[in-house]
């Protein structure tokens, strides 16, 4: 099996897409001749002609709109937004219409889009070209969000986003575009896009992350292994809906959680899943949920960049916390 | 554009030239020098050279007064030395220092200098249009006759708030100058690719806003552009368009495919119509300046940015703690 990149793994899931269904187009400011800030959709164009993956002027706001049109008339498209700070011209579109259509024509009428964005932080890129947006994306009812961690699992979820009926938010940890590289089949197959996966498995304490803090979190959970503590590691996958089951029956099992984030503390994902487990696993809990997070401030310039980011160490400091407690 | 003959005598003094020439100099050395230091990687993030469209700002400028405001895109260095800012401080920003014009929190694209009247340096494309014009309403409001200039790319004119801006500034009388910096090229995709109409001032028209083209690799062009389209804001009849046909010699930003135009083009323009070199030739065609006054010049120029590029090195980095600083005041009762 070849082995690829994750932003490797994302052209051939794209160019997979574009090869199976010819509803499946992509759109965006420079994803044509330039292949997309990141070079996601590099060739794609030439590949499959300029009228399948098209250059857009700069205009975020009629690039989500006109895809909830188009995608409500039948076509499949995966739009592109170059960070997640470029996205709040798209939100309206996105939390107004896009999420809405399904319930508003009961089922009538139904928005299969998917808008991609590279998100997070780790590449020293400024504010909104660092930010990890997906908590306020996860709020809107109708919307899914959806995050890969690795190659594998961005070229099946990211096939999957395009094949689900409904509107799919896939942001891509940036950081790990050319970080990882692991086999990645060209089958078309697709993974669940409902399901958290279960990444390690461990019987002190439960670790849940998403995106580039899968990597934190395992390395925490290399070391924590050689103390002797042993981590059920989950990545969240899909934040929205969110697999609410999967992370529950770990937890009752390890009685101890850890919840990862770049994300700012407050209302961020990590509150919703502490809530969750506080309303269903009390009895359970041997200790308080910590989370490790970015802070409420802003994404700082690249100096400060490493002190914002949660790593290993702190993720190790907030394990420890919850084993001394019981 | 056929080549052009810096040769004609024209209806500018020699010190009023010379200080063309000195100030483009500066943006175009201080540009190159942020290249290199970006390349060593004492300057991180991004950085978005203004190499080659440095008449924009200097023939603009030439006209301006105190209290006059500005407001740009992320490729605002020479924004802001034009309006007379501190290279030192720009420099220590865009490699995060502490000693630059914000403490090395806003980086290259956030600088911002109330004394100058330099409301930034923003990262959102378009986003400067509406903030721009809200500048000009206040100092409309105030009763001051100050005048806003609101630069943007032409890329930035497909966004549509630019056009919410245009509307509000028509209806209202606003004093702002509508600056399109058009380079030909947004990022990779270029004017033709993206952008209904040939000439974009036209778009305003439907706004009721005049507007003109205007050459910008010549900044006696773009200087007598500004001096009309201040007039007629000054004295209250409303915004003004100027589309500056510019060209960036450089790629978007550091990491730039350049797959979109070819070599020969960007070669073509700084051979026919740079514009530093356009001044250079009129300087010595006049007399206005010897071949040394300028090397004497160059050499000023050159010491003022490597003392920019040592006050950047030598100064500290931010302490982490700045990341909990200025998020919100006191809260107040
Ligand atoms: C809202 C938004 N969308 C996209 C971007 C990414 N981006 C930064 S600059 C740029 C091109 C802008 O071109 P133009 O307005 O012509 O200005 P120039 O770079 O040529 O000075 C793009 C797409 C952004 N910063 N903000
Ligand atoms: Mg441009």
């Amino acid at each position: 099996m070849p082995e690829c990149t994750m932003i490797e793994a994302i052209r051939m899931a794209l160019s997979r897409a574009l090869k199976e269904d010819p509803d499946v187009i992509i759109f965006g400011e420079d994803v044509g001749i330039d292949g997309g800030v990141f070079r996601a959709t590099d060739g794609l164009t030439q590949r499959y002609g300029a009228s399948r993956v098209r250059d857009t002027p700069l205009s975020e706001t009629a690039i989500a709109g006109m895809a909830v049109g188009a995608a409500a008339h039948g076509l499949r498209p995966v739009a592109e937004i170059q960070f997640t700070g470029f996205l709040y011209p798209a939100l309206d579109q996105l939390a107004n219409h896009a999420s809405r259509l399904r319930n508003r024509t009961r089922g009538r009428l139904t928005c299969p889009l998917v808008l991609r964005a590279p998100y997070g932080g780790g590449i020293k890129a400024p504010e909104h070209h660092s930010e990890s947006t997906e908590a306020m994306l996860a709020h809107i009812p109708g919307l899914r969000v959806v995050i890969p961690s690795s190659p594998a699992r961005a070229y099946g979820l990211l096939l999957a986003a395009i094949r689900d009926p409904d509107p799919v938010v896939f942001f891509e940890p940036k950081r790990l575009y050319r970080a990882i590289r692991e086999p990645v089949e060209d089958d078309g197959m697709a993974l669940p896009i409902n399901k958290a996966v279960l990444l390690r498995e461990g019987a002190d304490v439960t670790l849940v992350a998403w995106g580039a803090m899968i990597t934190e979190a395992n390395e925490a959970a290399d070391q924590l292994a050689e103390m002797g503590i042993s981590a059920d590691l989950i990545d969240l996958a899909s934040l929205k809906p969110l697999d609410r089951g999967t992370i529950r029956s770990s937890v009752e099992k390890t009685g101890r959680c850890v919840i990862v984030h770049e994300a700012p503390l407050t209302a961020g994902l990590g509150a919703e899943i502490a809530a969750d487990l506080a309303e269903h696993c009390m009895t359970s809990l041997l200790a308080p949920i910590r989370r490790v997070t970015g802070f409420d401030t802003v994404m700082p310039y690249f100096r400060l960049e490493a002190h914002y980011m949660p790593d290993a160490a702190r993720i190790l400091k907030a394990v420890h916390n919850v084993m001394e407690f019981a | 554009m056929a080549t052009r003959k810096s040769t004609k005598k024209t209806n500018v003094s020699a010190d009023e030239l010379k200080l063309y020439y000195r100030e483009m100099l500066l943006i175009r050395r201080f540009e190159e020098k942020a290249g290199q230091l970006y390349g060593m990687g004492v300057i991180g993030g991004f950085c978005h050279l203004y190499i080659g469209q440095e008449a924009v700002v200097v023939g603009l400028e030439a006209n301006s007064k105190e209290g006059d405001k500005r407001i740009t895109s992320y490729r605002d260095h020479g924004h802001m030395l034009a309006c007379g800012m501190d290279p030192n401080g720009v420099m220590a920003e865009l490699a995060g220092r502490f000693d630059g014009y914000s403490a090395g929190k806003g980086g290259s694209m956030h600088m911002f200098s109330e004394e100058k009247n330099f409301y930034g340096g923003n990262g959102i494309v378009a986003a400067q249009v509406p903030l721009g014009t809200g500048l000009a309403f206040a100092d409309k409001y105030k009763g001051s006759d100050n005048v806003t200039f609101a630069y943007f790319g032409d890329g930035a004119a497909n966004q549509g708030q630019v056009y919410e801006a245009f509307n509000m500034a028509a209806l209202w009388n606003l004093p702002v100058i509508y600056v399109i910096e058009n380079n030909q090229y947004a990022m990779g995709t270029s004017q033709q690719r993206s952008t209904s109409t040939r000439d974009i001032y036209t778009r305003g028209e439907a706004f009721g806003i005049p507007g003109e083209i205007v050459d910008g690799m010549d900044v006696l062009a773009v200087r007598d552009a500004g001096e009309k389209a201040i007039k007629h804001c000054r004295s209250g009849k409303g915004p003004y368009i100027l589309e500056i046909k510019t060209y960036r010699y450089r790629g978007h930003s550091m990491s730039d495919p350049a797959k979109y135009r070819t070599r020969e083009e960007v070669q073509k323009v700084r051979e026919e119509r740079d514009p530093i070199e356009h001044v250079r030739g009129l300087l010595l065609a006049n007399k206005y300046a010897t071949e040394d006054d300028l090397k004497a010049i160059d050499k000023e120029i050159k010491g003022i940015v490597n003392e920019s590029a040592e006050f950047a090195r030598n100064s500290p980095e931010p302490d982490p703690a700045e990341l909990w600083t200025d998020i919100y005041a006191e809260a107040t009762a």
